[in-house]
């Protein structure tokens, strides 16, 4: 029933709309005039409202320029801040183009809307202003590309030595981190040995692997110290998104990828800095993987590497936790797939 | 649709009846005619959906009635379902990219100007042409089927990653769903190249007599180049498409590999998911283009005429629009910086990216001189091609943001990108296409659109659009993902919601500003004052046809073409305006 009648105030309002301008048309028609013809009062008052709305368009964007920074996160690690800065130095050069253009063509719109007794200036063609504009943007868009693919080197560089590796691990819908132990190195794993409680598909039979340390929920990470990520994912496409320490890298089923960085801001001096009691680092799934896409995190808790080393001894191994007794042998074929997993492509 | 008297048909026509006129029309007007009204049926589609997820993401969990009215099972009690909200947001995505503003935007231009422009009868293969249309509708209807499958359509983003996209029991939508979608996108792309092969072939044989490449319009150039750039990058696609349905249908491991799900490890191994984000950028990335050229195209067309002034740099305008046509082949990767793609390969991407910039910034520049001391008509067409100047250098900035590597880690994926590419992308070749409507609606129906119900429209949907899509940047810099059903599982988001409220607000406004184009467009169809022959004072040469051309477009000879499309306000005439037809007086040079 009301479905029906906002089906019939529809159809009125479209039939008295189609009223309305039939009138305005015959009424034009009367007074001589072609009612599709642009009139000099058209021009004048389309232009005037250009000026208005451009106007509150600069001023729309001005004011969330302001707003802008509010709404970035503090940049919690190293080469956080660099691309901060880079991010300002991209902003500070694109803000003052879009202003210049934009107030040019709202002050051309407005300037030379049409009077009957003016006429254009035939202007088709100057070398000079073209060089200018095609030279001017090479050398400044030059400058952004050496600075950004400096900074860009930097972030990817090659690992520093002695950095604690982890590995985060991606499923639908839910992430795991496994730290790699005293002998900081990860051990082997494959998707054809994921059974039971093993849902990494480690390699127990693996020295490497008896010290590892798998956790859920939330894990830890010392305060300026290099850590290296391996991602991986076992189904689909996941990418682990950390907004504060401005990381991302996508989990990819078959290859590893990895991201290394160096947190600065422990949780509690980001507590403070935020005013938010409540505060934590966020990883979250930033790769469209299905239905609970938008609710596939974890928390991070930065903090000293006294606090942090005593949380990391509180847990238990992979031994421990998976108490059953380690297989000490494994076929062949899962030999191969271990082999090729372990391995770090570059993934080009 | 009255009036077609005059036809001249070509001696293998019979007289025309409904069928052969309306359905199987080999006429490139009708045929532009009808892709333009299908393409306007399915973004009706896409709105409807983009406001179906944004009172989601408005109002998360909050109960519509309207939703359960459409959706019915995917929207219990009037609430969105997830997988649904996901299927809404690839489908919209889809049909806005492809069916809209592709077949929609090129299919209907290319068919109406490019034998008009040029001086032809008709495209080189009329028969064709027809099949690109067929096509067309297709798979737009094999689309809208997919709507209705007892698992959902496909729903693993636009840009269908696999292994999301290859595994039914990943999300329900890349069953049933997934395969028509793929159906329906292999029929599209058959449809985009017989249109693209016969705009090519048209452009380069069938020119009229004075018709040098260097006189043609830029509206022409623009379309030829989108078709040239359409034909190197859609067959990419499609083998990229064809090994996903071996993937998915024969047990193929192409990008499939090491995959644990549903408590069981698949056989599949040695594939690489990445290698199908390279292919599917391949054409990904032109696609942005092959939607903005026939855009800037018409714009360049409209803001010349209707600033009675001559486009500043024509020849750099087509040099810029070759470059932005021939670097959209190389920066595909810029899509994939987080994929843990060899850094350096990442910093030829950035590098060749930012490059884009310097034609893009040349196409601004010479679009604001040539408003520059000119006359100017605000016609609606006018205010679009003037809108389409704003959100080419908007959206153009933030690219700049998103094409640095080291910016684009933090930035991927987020609603950064949503906005940037809606605004640079979505609203600028929305507008171009408005602005061709508005302009050339005289020479589709014979008769006039309401101006002032154009400007309402005009002012109604700019003013939502940015209120829908910048504050988006801003959602994106504070870390909020793409494609996420809801924020509400991270406080941390809580304070920004009221900013989601407003551009839900905006979106339904933005929505309701186009049922005023439609009621234009079709009461102007039937009813609108009738038009003049030119009713733009254009020199272009669509505008010698007689008001209704009919098959073959002039009742005559051909004309002949004496000068380049741009001869307004010469300041040794005293008209303001020289038809390309028009032979020089003997003391006059070719100026351009
Ligand atoms: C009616 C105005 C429109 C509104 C309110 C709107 C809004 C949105 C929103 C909110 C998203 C979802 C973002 C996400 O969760 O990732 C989206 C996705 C998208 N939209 Fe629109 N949009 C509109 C028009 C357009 C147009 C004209 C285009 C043409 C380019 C377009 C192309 C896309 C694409 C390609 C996606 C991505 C789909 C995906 O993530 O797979 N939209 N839109
Ligand atoms: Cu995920
Ligand atoms: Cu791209």
């Amino acid at each position: 029933m009301l479905n029906l009648l906002i089906v019939l105030v529809v159809i009125l309002a479209v039939v008295a709309l189609a009223s309305v301008v039939r009138v305005f048309e015959l009424g034009a028609d009367l007074r001589g005039h072609d009612p599709s013809a642009v009139t000099e009062s058209d021009n004048r008052t389309q232009s005037t409202i250009l000026v208005f709305a451009g106007i509150c368009y600069m001023a729309y964007v001005f004011y969330q320029i302001f707003w802008g920074p509010e709404v970035l996160p503090v940049a919690a690690s190293v080469h956080g801040v660099k691309t901060d800065f880079l991010l300002n130095l991209t902003w500070a050069i694109i803000l003052p183009v879009f202003f210049i253009t934009h107030i040019l063509l709202i002050y051309f719109g407005y300037k030379y809307f049409h009077r009957s007794d003016r006429k254009s200036d035939f202007f088709a063609h100057s070398t000079k202003l073209e060089a200018v504009w095609t030279i001017v943007p090479t050398i400044v868009l030059s400058s952004l590309i050496v600075y950004g693919l400096s900074t860009w080197q930097e972030i990817t560089g090659p690992t520093p030595e002695e950095t604690m590796v982890i590995e985060l691990y991606s499923k639908q819908f839910d992430w795991t981190a496994r730290y790699a132990g005293d002998d900081n190195r990860l051990g082997p794993s494959g998707y054809r040995l994921i059974e039971g409680g093993n849902t990494l598909g480690v390699d127990l039979t693996d020295a490497a692997s008896n010290d590892d340390k798998v956790v859920r929920g939330e894990f830890h990470l010392p305060v300026g110290k290099p850590v290296l990520f391996k991602f991986h994912s076992r189904d689909v496409i996941h990418s682990a998104y950390m907004p504060h320490f401005r990381t991302q890298m996508n989990c990819v089923p078959g290859m590893t990828t990895q991201f290394h960085f160096v947190p600065t801001m422990t949780t509690a001096e980001m507590r403070v800095e935020t005013g938010n009691p409540e505060f934590d680092y966020l990883l979250l799934c930033n790769k469209i993987c299905g239905a609970a896409h938008n609710n596939m995190q974890m928390n991070i808790i930065v903090e000293s590497e006294a606090d942090f080393n005593a949380w990391l001894a509180g847990q238990k191994t992979l031994a421990e936790q998976l108490s059953k007794p380690v297989e000490s042998e494994i076929k062949p074929q899962q030999a191969e797939v271990l082999e090729a997993s372990t391995e770090t492509p570059n993934g080009i | 649709m009255a009036d077609h008297t005059e036809h001249v048909h070509h001696a293998h026509h019979g007289k025309p009846d409904f069928w052969t006129h309306y359905v199987f029309s080999q006429d490139h007007k009708m045929i532009s005619k009808q892709f333009l009204v299908t393409a306007m049926i399915m973004g009706v589609v896409g709105m409807m959906m983009s406001v179906f997820f944004r009172l989601q993401l408005g109002w998360p969990g909050q109960s519509f009635a309207i939703l359960e009215t459409f959706l019915g099972k995917w929207a219990p009690d009037g609430v969105l379902d997830p997988n649904m909200y996901l299927a809404l947001v690839t489908i919209h995505g889809t049909i806005m990219v492809f069916m809209v503003l592709t077949g929609g935007l090129s299919g209907t231009f290319a068919n109406l100007l490019i034998p008009l422009q040029i001086g032809a009868r008709d495209m080189a293969s009329g028969f064709l042409n027809m099949l690109s249309f067929w096509f067309f509708l297709g798979s737009s209807v094999i689309m809208l089927a997919s709507l209705f499958v007892e698992t959902g359509p496909a729903s693993g983003g636009w840009t269908i990653y696999p292994p999301l996209s290859a595994l039914p029991q990943a999300i329900p939508g890349s069953g049933l769903g997934m395969t028509l979608w793929l159906v329906s996108m292999t029929l599209f792309i058959v449809s985009s190249l017989l249109g693209g092969i016969n705009y090519i072939v048209t452009i380069i044989n069938l020119r009229t007599k004075g018709m040098s490449m260097d006189r043609m319009p830029l509206t022409t150039w623009a379309l030829f180049i989108t078709a040239i750039l359409g034909l190197l990058s859609f067959p990419v696609l499609l083998s990229a498409a064809l090994l996903l349905v071996f993937d998915r249908s024969f047990g193929t491991s192409f990008y499939l590999s090491d995959i644990f799900i549903s408590g069981q490890a698949l056989e599949h191994t040695g594939g690489s998911p990445i290698l199908f984000q390279h292919l599917f950028w391949f054409l990904g990335h032109p696609e942005v283009y092959i939607v903005l050229l026939p855009a800037l195209g018409i714009t360049s067309e409209v803001v010349s005429t209707m600033s009675r002034k001559p486009i500043f740099g024509y020849k750099a305008m087509v040099g810029s629009m070759l470059a932005i046509a021939f670097l959209s082949m190389i920066v595909w990767g810029h899509h994939m910086f987080v994929t843990g793609m060899n850094p350096f390969l990442g910093s030829v991407f950035t590098f060749t990216t930012l490059l884009v910039a310097i034609p893009s910034a040349v196409k601004v520049f010479n679009y604001l001189t040539t408003l520059w001391k000119g006359n100017i008509v605000y016609s609606p067409a006018m205010l679009f091609a003037i809108g389409l100047v704003s959100t080419f250098i908007t959206g153009g900035l933030t690219g700049i943001i998103l094409g640095d590597s080291a910016l684009d880690i933090n930035i991927h994926d987020t609603y950064f990108v949503v906005g940037h590419f809606h605004i640079v992308m979505g609203a600028s070749a929305i507008f171009g296409m408005f602005s061709g409507v508005y302009h050339w609606f005289p020479k589709m129906y014979g008769r006039m659109m309401n101006k002032n119900l154009g400007y309402a429209h005009f002012w109604i949907t700019i003013t939502s659009m940015y209120g829908v899509f910048f504050p988006m940047h801003f959602l994106g810099l504070a870390g909020i993902p793409r494609r996420y059903y809801d924020n509400t599982a991270f406080p941390i988001f809580d304070g920004l919601q009221d900013i989601n409220e407003m551009i839900s607000l905006f979106a339904i406004l933005g929505a309701c500003a186009q049922a005023i184009f439609f009621f234009n467009f079709i009461y102007s169809i039937y009813r609108g004052p009738r038009a003049s022959q030119n009713p733009w004072h254009s020199n272009a040469l669509e505008w010698t046809t007689p008001v209704n051309p009919g098959h073959g477009n002039w009742p005559g000879a051909i004309p002949t073409v004496y000068r380049w499309a741009y001869d307004y306000s010469r300041p040794d005439k005293d008209v303001d305006f020289i038809p390309q037809n028009v032979p020089p007086t003997a003391d006059e040079k070719e100026i351009h």
